[in-house]
């Protein structure tokens, strides 16, 4: 079996006391000191947590522009330098490579942040279709670390504890700084939620600005654990979960990403096939009266008894305190308010399909 | 007076003449977390030695309840429904379930507290 891979501050989460588990590729941080309270620490202050195993890659060259419009849903067509998009990666099938986020540094060079369990299929992806097109592929994945500060107090803690002046930044834009003479990406983006940012650095720098948010006393340590339930209870997708090669970005409910105006796109035809037949499935939230947890790949019943789906992500929600979760489930069982059951080992639960943001967002704009 | 046995799976059972109160070890509650919910039988339920008779879930995962011996299910503790948390306080007092032990030569087979520490190091 291949080794998992360890970020640069692996060290320092083991000295933490951090329970650590495989994810994507990594031995990653779960927790710290325990989900509850770090996920509590980032709706209410603030929280730092290594993301230094996300993948990035540069695009550059004379076609850089045309080439990610044509590889990803979202369109940057002349858009400013210092923005962030959100969008998916497409198989010509429709179905999802990635979800990822797409900086603009200028017209020929642009900076995607992909998923760290599909580095190797990115990359392959994103080689394999420039043929046509005047790009250069850069993976600095290796190279990179990446911090995501998040939570109310992110800006302050941003500005104060790390002296970046970053109060001026709006909600997906970000700027590049110079820190003892290296270049660093910061944008007010995230995945929980919450107001905050997301720092790209080399190693030491990373190092550095993980001691000096500790050593502050204002930041708690996260794990991947309460990520994943700060990204659910407001109702953001997880590859792997909500996301897959097999799923399209329209029954996830993210067709709000998929730019159909654009003249074309890599899997631009099977979203539009899609679009037209109609979406068989559908992704739902669900909400259990009862406290038993729902978990991903528990199937979901009709009254019947009948399988119409399966859960792709359950909690009994921290900041709700619900048993709710995310469903792939027929799109005759998507309705708002339809009752459905989920099975739960040996016991059925009844549950109703709800509105997938459990959980009010509190960006800054 | 009591005595306590422990599985290799992290439950315990306090045996009291043919009852046994079975629950899971501090060691288990501080691995999983924050419970959240446990998932429990019903009195008069069969439980047998070695299988599942419940789940306890932390914020993270599900993991199966494992019977250390047989019997039949006298009493479940219903503080858990509403208070699964109880169960980080202090997990050897909430113990999960009430078991009449069919087989008390069972207990021979689990590991006793020295046993035990040396397993959980």
């Amino acid at each position: 079996m291949e080794e998992n891979k360890r970020t640069c501050l692996y060290d320092k989460h083991v000295a933490l006391g951090a329970q650590v588990s495989p994810f994507g590729g990594f031995d990653m941080p779960i927790q710290y000191k325990g989900i509850v309270e770090e996920h509590n620490a980032v709706r209410n202050a603030c929280g730092v947590f290594d993301v230094s195993h996300m993948g990035e890659v540069i695009v550059k060259g004379e076609d850089a522009e045309k080439y990610v419009n044509h590889i990803f849903t979202n369109d940057v067509r002349g858009a400013e330098n210092g923005k962030c998009f959100y969008g998916m990666m497409l198989n010509l099938e429709g179905g999802v490579v990635d979800d990822l986020l797409v900086y603009k540094r200028d017209d020929k060079n642009f900076f995607l942040v992909i998923n760290a369990s599909n580095i190797d299929k990115d990359l392959a992806w994103i080689r394999g279709n420039v043929d046509g097109f005047d790009v250069e592929i850069v993976d600095l994945s290796d190279q990179l670390g990446e911090l995501a500060i998040q939570g109310p107090n992110s800006e302050k803690v941003m500005t104060e504890v790390l002296g970046l002046p970053v109060a001026d930044l709006g909600f997906y834009t970000f700027k590049e700084l110079d820190v003892d003479g290296e270049d660093i990406i910061v944008s007010r983006t995230g995945y929980t939620g919450e107001d905050g940012f997301e720092i790209y650095a080399s190693h030491g720098l990373t190092n550095k600005f993980w001691d000096e948010l500790l050593a502050s006393g204002d930041v708690e340590p996260c794990g991947l654990g309460c990520r994943d339930t700060l990204r659910f209870e407001v109702g953001l997708p997880l590859y792997g979960d909500e996301l897959a090669d097999d799923i399209s970005p329209i029954e996830a409910g993210l067709g709000i990403f998929v730019k159909m105006d654009k003249p074309e796109f890599i899997g631009k035809d099977a979203v539009a096939r899609l679009k037209a037949d109609g979406v068989k499935r559908k992704l739902v939230g669900l909400e259990l009266k009862d406290r038993a947890i729902p978990r991903h790949g528990y199937e979901v019943l009709n009254q019947n008894d009948e399988v119409v789906g399966h859960v792709t992500t359950g909690y009994h929600a921290i900041s709700v305190d619900k048993s709710i979760a995310m469903a792939l489930v027929d799109v005759d069982y998507s309705s708002l308010d339809t009752p459905l059951k989920v099975r739960i080992r040996r016991k059925t639960f009844p549950a109703i399909v709800v509105k997938k943001k459990f959980y009010k967002k509190s960006y800054k704009n | 007076m009591s005595k306590i046995y422990y599985s290799p799976t992290h439950e315990y059972i306090k045996v009291d003449g043919n009852v046994g109160y079975i629950g899971i070890t501090d060691y288990a509650q501080h691995q999983l977390g924050n419970v959240v919910y446990v998932d429990m039988p019903e009195v008069d339920d069969e439980v047998v030695a070695g299988e599942d008779f419940g789940a306890i879930e932390s914020v993270k995962a599900a993991s199966d309840l494992i019977s250390p011996v047989s019997g039949t299910v006298v009493e479940v503790n219903e503080a858990l429904v509403d208070e699964p948390g109880l169960i980080n306080k202090d997990s050897m007092e909430n113990w999960i379930i009430k078991v009449e032990m069919s087989d008390a030569s069972e207990l021979d087979s689990l590991l006793d507290e020295g046993a035990y520490k040396e397993l959980c190091h």
